[in-house]
């Protein structure tokens, strides 16, 4: 549920951000400070995106840091998730998609031909917009992943399986339905369900790409305090057009216009001090 | 937990890509070899005499297959005069007034276990009703066996093309005061035309390539067909009891038959697949 | 104008609307239960004398008025077995070489061109697999399968060219592009987000193949297959030209022999005697029965994928 910091936020972004919000995203802000030297897991360089011959982002330089949630907002066709898209070559899917530029990740580009999409996957984990249980058990929807990606016993099949439905704060509501069809829950259980299919394989990072757009309100607050639960354990990027969501739930925010960065830092700073003056209209709603 | 080496699921996924892609070919390859082997013993076997000409016998030079194609064009332009017009009225049914009832859900049953049933089994009941107490095999039968065939398939297509056309035109057609007769035929139809177009062609080529169900109706005769009341003379069976006959020249005309037969009913496919098409864009 | 009173014009002309079409369905019931009773009427003298015997003998003697059904239930199951074996995953390969391999013009001709394959009447199977086919399998196949696998009773005896493989092949031949195409489309229902999602997990193509696009068109999945089955089982013209029309049961796949579909085609015409001609129609109700317990088979199935996979399809 959302916390009284929070709330209060959310009135403050409407008005505009007073004093009193200041004062309460320094909150998380004063932590992400403190470590802000903590080391990057993923970045972005010079990093362009093409659709055919339509060009969609342009030169992204972006750093994750590592155990952050990491923020990325702008008004909706600015590509924000076509960036977001690249980080685990999903986007190869397609033909006629290419990316340009680098991706570090750990230091690695993955955007190198000799890169193991498989193993660059299982570390790189995506949540989507949509929930997406696979035509399977819960219990299923959990096993594919472990079971393409390791050698599991029995026992260590159900242990893992049970740890990553508790870990997305699940277990509880679907321990005596596991072998219930996993598209029979509720739109936001299956996207928890995705959240601990995702987590069950190991990654390192999480790419969340408006991963509660499509779910309720309530649902919507039990999955933003699960972001924040798992991001002692793994780097979180979340695509978010809900700028309160971005508020409450991230540690750095990047605002994408037009297929360019046009800010980035700590969210605190974006949200209450901008250094440009796109990102404040955006922030206090006069566009997007 | 032990990892699983991501070498053996690479070999995997590009042994099965590979075997798929020769599988492809392979299906491709036998396909091809099909329709050239029809296309090059066929077009030997093509002449003005074989459209213009009756049947000769065996070893006689020249002679055609005229009757057998004006016999084939009257069988299934009769069958398509009875299958379509039931067809399209069973499918109204089915989409306007049995949508929810008991009759609609046995007549799709009905319509879907009929549509399963092999063609040469129609024949055989096409012979048990029409062909034993009549005393003999006649074209009428034969067109009936082919309605018969074409009944499910146009009740099929009619009900789901209908079934796209969306209530709020029903509505408003109704709402106008026009009788449902009239809203389903000049309205809902109206919207539904070029898939009901679809649908009939595309009945229209699947029966006329079939020959089991002519064998015990039909059958066949070597002789201008002047009436549907006896024997007709038609292109499938005589392709079968040309091709079973030792004869090389028969053999050749059967050739000839194949290869109009796959012409026709490929170019009626593809006339259907146009027609809708262009009344999607 | 009352609107109470009497029925006006247009509304009566409505129902009879209405009663017309509902006679065009009811004629549909009608000629599935006229279907089963003719047949079964007709097949009834043949039931009288030899009972369910029937299908456990392989008599067949117009002569000796004695008549069986297991050859030709044998050569239909043998057949259909062989063609079930070699269409159904070379339908699946190809349709996921067109679904997720193929470049997007090669998989649009290659698809139009197995759309019209679907269409091309048996006959067409039956005029190539006689005249070009055959031989080509007396030739060059059954002698390399006789030699390498002829330990197997199922590959021993003289390479004819025509019997049971070769029109198990001809069958498979048949119902490929017609599976192909079903399964092509089922595979491409498959939302691009779920297998976006199976491939973000890190898996391969045919990881997402197997365990996440074909569950999720299972339901399409198994109706192609059983529409496949059921034409596979009644095919008439392209197994009768090159089953060789025995009604032997013999267990070499090389030998001649017959389908129920191929008999009736063969003989049907000839048989004078009333109990041949009642034999043959009661082997036209087997087949009947047959293809009836595979569409109900299918439905049975689908229920049971539905409730086991949920709402995916």
């Amino acid at each position: 549920m959302m916390t009284a910091t929070t709330s209060s936020l959310t009135l403050d972004l409407r008005g505009g951000l007073g004093n009193e919000g200041a004062r309460a995203l320094s909150v998380t802000g004063a932590k992400a400070a403190t470590d802000g030297l903590s080391e990057m897991k993923i970045r972005a360089r010079n990093l362009s995106f093409f659709y055919g011959d339509h060009q969609a982002l342009y030169d992204n330089d972006l750093d994750v840091r590592t155990g952050k949630v990491t923020a990325v907002i702008g008004p909706s066709g600015c590509g924000k998730s076509t960036h977001l898209r690249v980080y685990n070559r999903i986007f190869q899917l397609y033909r006629d998609q290419r990316a340009q530029g680098e991706v570090l990740l750990d230091g690695v580009n993955v955007l190198s031909p000799s890169v193991d999409l498989i193993e660059l996957r299982r570390r790189v984990g995506m949540i989507f917009q949509k929930p997406t249980p696979f035509p399977m058990s819960v219990f299923e929807n959990l096993a594919y992943g472990i079971r393409i990606h390791y050698k599991p016993s029995r026992s260590e099949l159900h242990d893992r399986v049970e740890a990553s439905l508790k870990s997305a704060a699940l277990w509880d509501e679907v321990m005596d339905k596991l072998h219930k069809p996993g598209t029979a829950l509720s739109g936001g259980q299956q996207q928890r369900l995705c959240i601990a299919r995702a987590i069950a394989v190991e990654p390192e990072v999480l790419l969340m790409d408006e991963p509660t757009s499509a779910i309720d309100p309530v649902a919507t607050a039990r999955i933003e305090e699960l972001v924040v639960s798992l991001k002692d354990k793994y780097t979180i990027v979340i695509v978010t057009h809900n700028l309160q969501q971005a508020a409450r739930i991230s540690d750095y925010t990047a605002f994408f216009y037009q297929g360019r960065i046009v800010e980035m830092g700590l969210t605190q700073q974006v949200f209450t001090k901008p250094k440009n003056q796109q990102t404040e209209d955006y922030i206090t709603g006069r566009f997007g | 937990m032990k990892k699983r080496p991501t070498m053996g699921r690479k070999v995997v996924d590009a042994a099965v890509k590979a075997f798929s892609l020769l599988a492809s070919l392979l299906g491709i390859f036998f396909l091809g070899w099909i329709l050239l082997e029809v296309g090059r013993r066929g077009l030997g076997a093509l002449s003005v005499d074989f459209f213009t000409q009756l049947p000769a016998p065996p070893g006689v030079a020249g002679g055609g297959l005229s009757s057998a194609i004006f016999g084939t064009l009257l069988i299934t332009v009769v069958a398509t005069l009875i299958g379509v017009p039931i067809g399209v009225l069973a499918g109204v049914y089915l989409a306007e007034f049995g949508k929810h009832n008991r009759m609609g859900a046995s007549v799709r049953f009905a319509v879907n276990t009929l549509m399963g049933v092999p063609s040469i089994l129609i024949g055989l009941f096409v012979y048990t009703i029409l062909v034993l107490p009549l005393g003999h095999f006649s074209g009428w039968a034969g067109a009936v066996a082919l309605a018969i065939i074409m009944l499910p398939v146009v009740a099929r297509t009619t009900e789901d093309m209908l079934g796209l056309v969306p209530d709020s035109l029903r509505e408003s057609g109704l709402a106008i005061g026009a009788p449902r007769w009239r809203v389903t035929l000049g309205v809902v139809f109206k919207a539904a035309r070029s898939g009901l177009v679809t649908g009939v062609l595309l009945s229209v080529a699947r029966v006329s390539g079939e020959t089991a169900p002519l064998l015990f109706t039909a059958l066949s005769s070597p002789y201008w067909p002047t009436s549907l009341s006896g024997p007709t003379s038609n292109l499938t069976v005589t392709i079968f009891n040309y091709a079973m006959s030792p004869y090389k020249d028969w053999q050749q005309a059967a050739w000839g038959a194949s290869l109009l037969i796959m012409a026709c009913v490929l170019a009626l496919n593809i006339l259907a697949r146009v027609a809708f098409k262009e009344k999607k864009q | 104008m009352s609107l109470l009173p009497h029925k006006s014009r247009g509304e009566r002309a409505d129902q009879s609307f209405r009663g017309l079409t509902l006679i065009a369905a009811a004629s549909v019931l009608l000629l599935m239960v006229g279907l089963l009773v003719e047949l079964a009427l007709n097949a009834r003298q043949a039931m009288g004398r030899f009972g369910l015997r029937f299908l456990a003998s392989d008599a067949w003697n117009p002569v000796t008025q004695e008549f069986g059904a297991l050859s030709s239930v044998y050569g239909t199951v043998v057949s259909t077995l062989i063609a079930m074996l070699l269409a159904v995953p070379l339908a699946l390969v190809i349709a996921l070489f067109l679904v997720e391999l193929a470049h997007p013009t090669v998989a649009r001709i290659v698809g139009s061109a197995i759309e019209l394959l679907a269409a091309v009447p048996s006959i067409i199977f039956g005029m190539w697999g006689l005249f070009v086919f055959a031989p080509f399998m007396a030739t060059h196949v059954q002698p390399f399968l006789g030699e390498h696998l002829g330990f197997l009773p199922l590959f021993q005896g003289a390479p004819m060219g025509i019997g049971i493989l070769t029109s198990g092949i001809i069958l498979a031949l048949m119902i490929l592009p017609f599976m192909t195409a079903v399964m092509r489309d089922v595979f491409k229902m498959v939302p691009s987000v779920v297998k976006e999602a199976a491939h973000g997990m890190g898996s391969t193509t045919w990881e997402v193949t197997r365990k996440v696009t074909v569950r999720y068109g299972a339901i399409g999945l198994v109706g192609a297959l059983f529409l496949g089955l059921g034409r596979a089982v009644g095919e008439t013209m392209a197994v009768t030209f090159v089953i060789g029309n025995s009604h032997r049961i013999n267990p070499s796949l090389f030998s001649a022999g017959n389908s129920i579909a191929s008999t009736l085609a063969n003989e049907f015409t000839e048989a004078s005697e009333p109990l041949y001609l009642s034999s043959l129609v009661y082997l036209g109700l087997v087949l009947l029965l047959m293809t009836l317990a595979i569409q109900l088979g299918a439905q049975a199935w689908l229920r049971h994928i539905k409730k086991t996979l949920g709402g995916s399809a």
